[in-house]
């Protein structure tokens, strides 16, 4: 039987974070991990993620787990792959089966860093091949280079269901529809934004009635939803598909803690059965600590701080650092996790209507109904303003923790403030230079830069691109509204790739100047589906 | 108390979606979950000794909270009432095999 | 339906190209992909059959935790195809309950197909083999 000063269960965000911080103070670390990569699913996640840079804001999720894995090997961390925990044992002894044996370990602290599962959603044909968990579509794509399928109806419109229909239309699938059976969308309004101007309606209060197929899905219907979940007769949609992808949710994966004898607790806020644990991540069980999705379905970033504070508390437990060391970096760490947890989407703020940003807005109510904000509302806001020449103008209209834009410029156009929930707003006192690094660090994809003035008669607008094949200047073709309507003819004027925008490329199009305030996306088609050049 | 037995819970009333597979391991529908409440199963883990939910390939990752949902609701119980099926080793399916090799090198050493 | 070039990933690094059989016809795909991909990318789309109501299933969870899409791989059932690598020559086949082969006819009473296939695993366990004890009521 061997021994470790600390065992982790689970190498994603969480696991590797405290291993890192537990080795490079002096203990002897192990993760386990059952996948044959680690990581969990930040190499999965190809979008840059928000917070502020001490969040890793501005930065696609597999760069940051391949940073965390250059931290763990440097600083002693050692990593088992393919070793499945199959049981916990209140004693602080861990089974682990490795190729076709049980191995038994025994430490002195574990960290239990499991994660998330998917929850299930159940409709007549659920089980047909062709209907797929979300995480399915982004392992297939993200990992191991395939499409899912051709035409995709997404369930859910969390922020996984959206990040993952933008995923797929990178992916070169169609997304025929995204539905949720709540009347609001749930996900982040930039998330959906992003996918409603390429064209994908959104169904809010529908669900799936049926899957169609006797040997794998070959289409869908959906229908209207009333206050008591039943199908209203008459809504019936019906769409050809040929995979459905369900995104309703996640639930920790709490088992071992339970096993291990940790009181739990059925928590909504954390979306599940979580252990009970203190301020440093410790559950009821002296010596055994949860980190991440699996204390409290979050997101990444929060798991990394989370599984940093459970480390240093576990090297404090071992006797490795004094108390002032933990209570000081605990500290420093708690008001970084703080910072996250605020706005429209903390934690504490779920299940809540909100009908107004904290500057005093009022929330675009279409943003919740249809993914995207109406003409008329995005005057409200800061992130909109008029000038003579190139200027940004920010769609950004709900408070999330975020601030790469205000760091992005050099001329200091935009200001957040230290508050990094607050929404952008625009310094018109200073004169932008046109060089577009606002719109290609913004996580959200919210930012575009327009010009009123570029030719007689015509605007230009640039915005961030992220699809293949790129167009080049010259192309013509239409654009899109922000709901993924055609309104008029554009032309490419512009297109810039820099590695500094890390694959956000600047696209810059033409069209009439009393479209300017309508065109936010570019199709070099009339038929707008965006469909990545592919071989057989 | 959710174990109260001699509570009346009702009959088991027949529904539209009782055909629909809730446990896709085992091929459990959702009528004979909910007319297992009825035949006395008021615990998550009595309904996955009697009806093997959750004792298939995948040991309920799949079907848990479908189940716990399903049975909470026929009960006229929150799910947050309901105690999670017992939680025991191995988390996850192993072959006998496995568990063997274990035990063939304790008797080695003994031998 | 495999990606040529990802607008964020680049080009999907790759094994060499080998091949391998599925129900008996010759297929290609990368060496050390999981197999799941390989039969996705070729259009396979129903993984096996369930054993008690026949019904088709598939790549489900994609990350060896639903067990949907198990097949029989080099003559072992039970083997999650979506989180097993692909090697040169493998046999990949059809599941159907727990082994490769084809039910006649779908059974309409659950117990039938039960003792079927426990005969076929271990046939010393059939009625007729099992040996009379003494004292046995």
């Amino acid at each position: 039987m061997k021994r470790y000063d600390l065992i982790v269960v689970g190498a994603g965000p969480a696991g590797l974070s405290a291993s890192i911080e537990a080795a490079k103070r002096g203990l002897k670390v192990v993760v386990f991990d059952e996948n044959s990569k680690p990581g969990g699913q930040l190499f999965k996640q190809i979008h840059k993620f928000f917070g502020s840079k001490e969040h890793k804001a501005k930065i696609r999720g597999f760069k940051i787990g391949e940073e965390l894995l250059l931290d763990a090997a440097e600083a002693g961390v050692e990593v088992v792959l393919n070793a499945i925990v199959i049981g916990l044992f209140e004693e602080k002894e861990v089974t682990v089966k490795i190729e076709d044996k049980i191995y038994h370990f025994k430490a002195d602290s574990v960290i239990i860093a499991t994660g998330a599962s998917e929850n299930m959603v159940t409709f007549d044909g659920w089980t047909l091949p062709g209907v797929i968990g979300a995480g399915a579509a982004q392992t297939m794509m993200n990992l191991h280079g395939i499409m899912p399928g051709k035409k995709i109806l997404m369930l859910g419109s969390g922020n996984v269901g959206l990040v993952v229909s933008y995923q797929l239309l990178q992916a070169g699938c169609e997304v025929v529809a995204i539905c949720d059976a709540s009347p609001r969308v749930g996900g982040y309004g930039v998330h959906a934004s992003k996918v409603a101007r390429c064209g994908v309606p959104f169904y809010m209060s529908n669900t799936i009635i049926k899957a169609e197929g006797t040997e794998c899905v070959t289409g869908v219907t959906i229908g209207e939803v009333d206050s008591t979940w039943k199908i209203i007769p008459g809504t019936e949609k019906h769409f050809d598909v040929d995979t459905i992808c369900l995104a309703v949710g996640l639930s920790p994966m709490s088992q071992l803690a339970n096993m291990a004898g940790c009181d739990m607790e059925d928590n909504p806020k954390k979306a599940g059965l979580v252990p009970i644990v203190d301020e440093y991540g410790e559950t009821s069980v002296a010596g055994i600590f949860a980190a991440g999705d699996v204390s409290g379905i979050e997101e990444a970033s929060s798991a990394m701080i989370e599984g940093r504070i459970t480390g240093i508390a576990v090297a404090y437990r071992l006797g490795f650092i004094d108390k002032q060391e933990l209570e000081d970096k605990a500290k420093e760490l708690e008001v970084a996790l703080l910072s996250l947890r605020q706005g429209m989407f903390a934690p504490e703020n779920r299940g809540k209507k909100i009908d107004k940003t904290e500057e005093g807005c009022d929330i675009s109510e279409n943003l919740l109904k249809k993914g995207y904000i109406a003409e008329e509302e995005i005057v409200r806001f800061p992130g909109f303003t008029r000038s003579n020449g190139t200027h940004p103008v920010i769609e950004c209209t709900q408070n999330i923790p975020c601030n790469p834009c205000q760091d992005a410029c050099s001329k200091k156009c935009i200001k957040i403030g230290d508050n990094i929930t607050s929404l952008p707003s625009i310094d018109e006192t200073k004169i932008c230079s046109g060089c577009g690094q606002c719109v290609a660090s913004c996580s959200g994809q919210a930012i575009f830069l327009v010009n009123e003035e570029y030719e007689v008669g015509y605007a230009s607008i640039t915005m961030p691109y992220e699809f293949l094949p790129l167009p080049i200047i010259g192309d013509k073709g239409v654009a899109l509204d922000r709901s993924g309507h055609e309104v008029c003819e554009a032309e490419v004027v512009s297109i810039k790739t820099a590695p500094v925008f890390d694959k956000t490329n600047l696209l810059t199009i033409k069209v009439p100047i009393e479209m300017v305030d309508k065109a936010r996306f570019f199709s070099a088609k009339a038929d707008h589906r965006n469909e990545v050049k592919n071989g057989k | 108390m959710v174990n109260d037995r001699s509570r009346d819970i009702g009959e088991f009333v027949p529904a539209p979606d009782d055909d629909m597979i809730i446990c896709r391991c085992e091929e459990i529908t959702k009528g004979e979950i909910r007319s297992a409440v009825h035949d006395g199963m008021y615990t998550l883990t009595d309904i996955r000794r009697f009806l093997r939910t959750g004792m298939g390939l995948c040991q309920g990752q799949t079907c848990a909270k479908l189940v716990k949902g399903i049975v909470s609701r026929e009960l006229g119980v929150s799910p947050a009432d309901l105690e999670p099926a017992t939680a025991r080793a191995p988390m996850r399916p192993i072959e006998m095999k496995v568990m063997a090799n274990d035990l063939n090198e304790e008797v080695a050493k003994h031998e | 339906m495999r990606i040529q070039e990802h607008p964020i990933l680049g080009e999907p690094q790759k094994g060499r190209l080998i091949e391998f059989t599925h129900d008996g016809n010759a297929m290609q795909g990368f060496e050390g992909e999981p197999i799941a991909v390989a039969l996705r990318a070729a259009g396979v789309m129903a993984h096996r059959h369930t054993k008690k109501y026949d019904k088709p299933r598939g790549i489900f969870c994609a990350i060896g935790r639903c067990t949907d899409c198990v097949m029989v791989v080099n003559g072992k059932a039970n083997v999650r195809t979506c989180i097993t690598s692909l090697e040169e020559g493998m046999t990949v086949e059809t599941q159907y309950g727990v082994s490769a082969k084809k039910p006649e006819n779908v059974p309409e009473n659950k117990s039938e197909s039960m003792s079927e296939d426990m005969s076929e695993i271990m046939p010393e366990n059939k009625p007729e083999n099992i040996p009379e004890k003494e004292g046995t009521v």
